[in-house]
């Protein structure tokens, strides 16, 4: 059947002929290949012909359980203790290699904690993954607020006339249009562990007392470290997103709080934040999604280390694919991140629809 | 006394002089139109006197407290703009009483004057509905009930109708007459609409190019302009103007005489330049049909011409005229005036209704 979109208008396909097709071989394709290979055992190189394995890989990433393990008693059924008093539990092991408990088969210990004299073990069928999952969590939950409230502070200290005030959107806007390779090698030296410029400045602020720290060596910095720099990397660009949506609140309201004699506060909170409100769910969800992606300063910085304390799920997706050629694994997290990401942008829709008031 | 004292105010933006030197005295529950076309300075004044643009030389008073240091919050003013600037988030109700909510006052005592001013603007039925479904109108009124709850000294208004259609503009404006009458506050009301100034005003101020050019009442503007540029501003449609040579006869008056004119004797408000050619104004409305030039008597003017365009109101008859020197003169005969396009005619006018300025 002649649609509008198919009469009589060659040409115009013709024209967008070369825009589809690139998109179509370096969009459409590998996301459909993704979705199927994240269903068979593909491998990057392989003898073995591939199979349909089913929902397996899917299996073999989100399976999670929690055991509770008693702790080891002795003949009179007291409590064992070790030389510094901690309580001895039975290896994980001893559970998961069980054939008492096929379903736990193959898992690994994530993390435990304490209840009473029992110890309750979080095991997980792939605690990399697991891992990476929680630290991207992590980033996002730390980056949303870190980058969009200091965006939108600079935004508020720039959206001023003052003489030379372009001087200062420059420079915010600049690390924007620097790759993120080239900002990532900066930090790395930043960060140095014996004689990066933190270490040192801090140093000289607290005449001497302060110890180098290796913020990327260290499991309980490194993420903290890459947080505070992709904030910083990225903030200038949401902050002209914010400057935008703040031009666009009429100055005669900013008037009228002025002849009501709101103050400063007041009126941010009267008049500024109600007029940003679909620029803030605007730059909350390009920030999010931009920090699900967060992949370049890991490969540059950490590779994931140490001990796993900066996996993300686009750098596992990434390793797992080329690095350990399991193409399989991979389409299966990517194919997880973009269901999450989905959702997030439904949930966009939803809170930017047309209230009807009442 | 007068409430509003503004003594030589004068406003630059960077090099540009806008407001040139305006000193005007408003009394104490007096309605004050500013009026004067685009650009002239007219918002940039109320602006200054609200306090939301700071003066650069002179000084402004009000209630007898010179206010030129202090915030907009601390002169007893209330303000409207033409754009409404009422907040799209807030329900009519959190709009009128957005001035309580800043201050702090309590609820019950903030629903009573939100309630009293929606009476007064017969808005109560409007109050929890968001501005996105209220009518231009609407809206302006709820900027108005805004004002009403601050309980200002003084209001001011910045062309709050120019934004409404016709019908509603004629509306609103009897609706701020009444509430003027009603509140006994002074306001100070800016437009370059003559019918709202004519209509609304106690006083008229004109303004041209950042000057006051005549302060009176309605009617003195009417019947006596200072000038060509008032005498030009006011009234609808607008003054005929001739250039005419003038010789003085004595006492201020003046022999005309113009190729469109009939030569007569007319007297000036003012002596005019000497030697210098004069402007003669008449007003469409003091213009009237007579038989032929002979029918003149000795204190009126004749002029001739053919009729070109006739547009009939109702109530009166709009006649376009060319005269000899292909002038175009406008005349407002009555209403039921048979007056055929095509047709010469001859119109008089007393010579009392007829000005005389000097060329500017
Ligand atoms: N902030 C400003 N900076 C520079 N020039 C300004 C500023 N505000 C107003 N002007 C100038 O001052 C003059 C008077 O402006 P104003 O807004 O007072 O005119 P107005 O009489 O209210 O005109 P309108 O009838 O169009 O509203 C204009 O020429 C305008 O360009
Ligand atoms: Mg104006």
């Amino acid at each position: 059947m002649a649609t509008k979109l198919t009469r009589s208008n060659g040409a115009g396909w013709a024209f967008a002929l070369p825009g589809v097709f690139l998109i179509a071989m370096f969009i459409i394709v590998p996301f459909l290949f993704g979705f199927w290979f994240s269903l068979t055992n593909q491998r990057l190189v392989s003898p073995n012909p591939t199979q349909f394995v089913g929902i397996e890989n899917y299996q073999n990433l989100l399976g999670l359980a929690v055991i509770t393990i008693e702790p080891e008693r002795d003949d009179k059924g007291q409590v064992v203790r070790d030389d510094k008093g901690e309580i001895a539990y039975p290896r994980v092991r001893t559970i998961t290699r069980s054939d008492a408990y096929p379903q736990y088969s193959g898992m690994r210990e994530w993390f435990r904690w304490q209840w009473g004299d029992n110890a309750n073990v979080v095991i997980a069928s792939d605690v990399v993954f697991m891992k990476a999952l929680a630290n991207t969590f992590i980033f996002v939950l730390f980056i949303v607020p870190l980058q969009g409230g200091g965006a939108l502070l600079l935004a508020l200290l720039i959206n001023q006339k003052l003489r030379g005030i372009n001087a200062f959107r420059t420079i915010y806007f600049m690390p924007v249009v620097i790759s993120i390779v080239v900002i990532s090698l900066l930090w790395r030296f930043i960060y140095d562990g014996s004689d990066g410029l933190l270490n040192n400045i801090l140093n000289v602020l607290s005449f001497g007392l302060f110890q180098p720290v290796d913020w990327l060596g260290r499991t309980d910095t490194a993420l903290g470290a890459i947080i505070v720099m992709s904030a910083w990397q990225a903030v200038g660009f949401h902050m002209v997103i914010w400057l935008s949506g703040l031009q666009t609140i009429p100055p005669t309201l900013y008037e009228v709080a002025a002849i009501e004699g709101a103050s400063g506060w007041q009126t941010f909170r009267y008049v500024t934040w109600p007029g940003l409100r679909n620029t803030a769910i605007l730059v909350l969800i390009v920030i999010t999604m931009q920090a699900f992606a967060l992949f370049s300063q890991i490969d540059v910085m950490t590779k994931g280390g140490p001990l796993d304390a900066t996996q993300t799920l686009v750098f596992q997706a990434v390793e797992r694919g080329y690095g350990k050629q399991d193409i399989s694994g991979g389409s299966a997290i990517s194919v997880i991140l973009f269901f999450m990401v989905l959702a997030i942008s439904l949930t966009q829709r939803f809170l930017t629809r047309e209230r009807k008031y009442g | 006394m007068a409430h509003v004292k503004l003594t030589s105010v004068r406003k630059s933006f960077g090099s540009v002089e806008i407001i040139m030197g305006v000193d005007i005295e408003i009394d104490s529950g007096e309605f004050v139109v500013f009026v004067g076309p685009s650009g002239c300075g007219k918002s940039t004044l109320l602006r200054m006197i609200a306090g939301l643009e700071d003066i650069t030389s002179g000084t402004i008073e009000i209630g007898g407290r010179v206010v030129n240091d202090l915030p907009p919050k601390d002169r007893s003013i209330a303000m409207v703009f033409q754009s409404y600037a009422i907040f799209p988030h807030m329900s009519v109700r959190e709009n009128v009483g957005f001035g309580l909510t800043i201050k702090g006052v309590d609820k019950a005592e903030k629903e009573k004057k939100v309630l009293e001013a929606a009476r007064i603007l017969q808005m109560e039925n409007l109050l929890d509905r968001r501005p996105s479904q209220l009518s231009g109108g609407q809206r302006q009124r709820v900027a108005i009930g805004r004002a009403i709850v601050r309980d200002p000294s003084v209001f001011l208004f910045d062309e709050p109708l120019s934004n409404l259609d016709a019908a509603l503009r004629l509306d609103m404006r009897m609706e701020i007459g009444k509430l003027h009458q009603s509140l006994g506050a002074s306001m100070i009301y800016v437009t370059h609409d003559q019918i709202e100034a004519m209509t609304l005003a106690d006083r008229i101020v004109v303004l041209k190019d950042g000057q006051v050019m005549q302060t009176g009442t309605p009617m003195e503007l009417f019947h006596n302009p200072d000038n060509l540029f008032v005498a030009g501003f006011i009234g609808a449609p607008r003054m005929n103007f001739f250039e005419v040579d003038a010789a003085p006869v004595g006492n201020g008056a003046y022999r005309i005489g113009a190729p469109d004119v009939a030569e007569t004797v007319v007297t000036a408000k003012k002596p005019l330049p000497e030697g210098e050619r004069a402007i003669l104004g008449i007003r469409p409305q003091h213009l009237s049909l007579i038989d032929d030039a002979g029918a003149a008597s000795a204190d009126q003017g004749v002029l001739t011409g053919k009729v070109a365009l006739v547009e009939r109101l109702g109530t009166e008859t709009i006649v376009n005229l060319s005269l000899p020197s292909g002038a175009v003169l406008i005349a407002a005969l009555d209403g039921d005036n048979p007056v055929a396009m095509g047709s010469a005619v001859t119109l008089a006018y007393a010579r009392t209704d007829a000005h005389l300025f000097a060329k500017e």
